[in-house]
């Protein structure tokens, strides 16, 4: 899983029916000390992100065991809200 | 599966509910010379890793196998806890 940032909205009409009704966000991969890193990647949202938000982001196969995301055309899933990220001194 | 080290640890309270009782940890992906590789991602735990302990891991579906019956959305997943490596380089 990834830790990534809420940057924007996907919107659109013509797409798989399967897909229908899930919200797509436009999201970015941050390190995590929060700094962006390259990249981003649309996802599915499962747990009604919003705009800014950290959140954690599951991908490849594993994003259709989100939940509603069944048989779903599916690579990317926000699997949950980050509320803090703690780093070891190792 | 690749070696890694846990570095830090993610709190999430809004999250899919399968992930719920699941522990969140930062590992930094290592070669067997212990040399960092790659960037570091969040993962699912199925053996009771702790803070700078050097443990293997595996991605894709498979991660959330250790969990079954229960499918976690997870594409990280700590299965083991390394004693030791042998390594021989000729």
């Amino acid at each position: 899983m990834i830790l990534a940032r809420v940057v924007g909205t996907v919107v659109a009409t013509r797409k798989d029916p399967r897909l229908e009704g899930k919200k797509l966000l436009i999201i970015k991969p941050v390190s995590p000390e929060g700094k962006d890193e390259a990249g981003y990647v649309v996802a599915v949202d499962t747990v009604s992100a919003g705009f800014k938000e950290k959140v954690l982001a599951v991908s490849g196969s594993s994003a259709r065991m989100a939940e509603g995301c069944k048989d779903c055309p599916v690579d990317t899933a926000i699997i949950g809200i980050v509320d803090d990220v703690r780093l070891d001194d190792v | 599966m690749f070696l890694g080290r846990v570095v830090g640890c993610v709190w999430s309270t809004v999250k899919a509910r399968d992930l719920e009782g699941q522990r969140l940890l930062i590992v930094q992906p290592l070669t067997p010379e212990m040399e960092k590789t790659g960037k570091r991602i969040v993962c699912t735990d199925a053996t009771g890793a702790g803070a700078g302990e050097l443990v293997y891991w595996c991605r894709g579906r498979e991660a959330s196998f250790p969990f079954l019956p229960k499918e976690v959305p997870t594409d990280g997943t700590i299965v083991g806890i390394v004693d030791s490596i042998e390594l021989n380089r000729t």
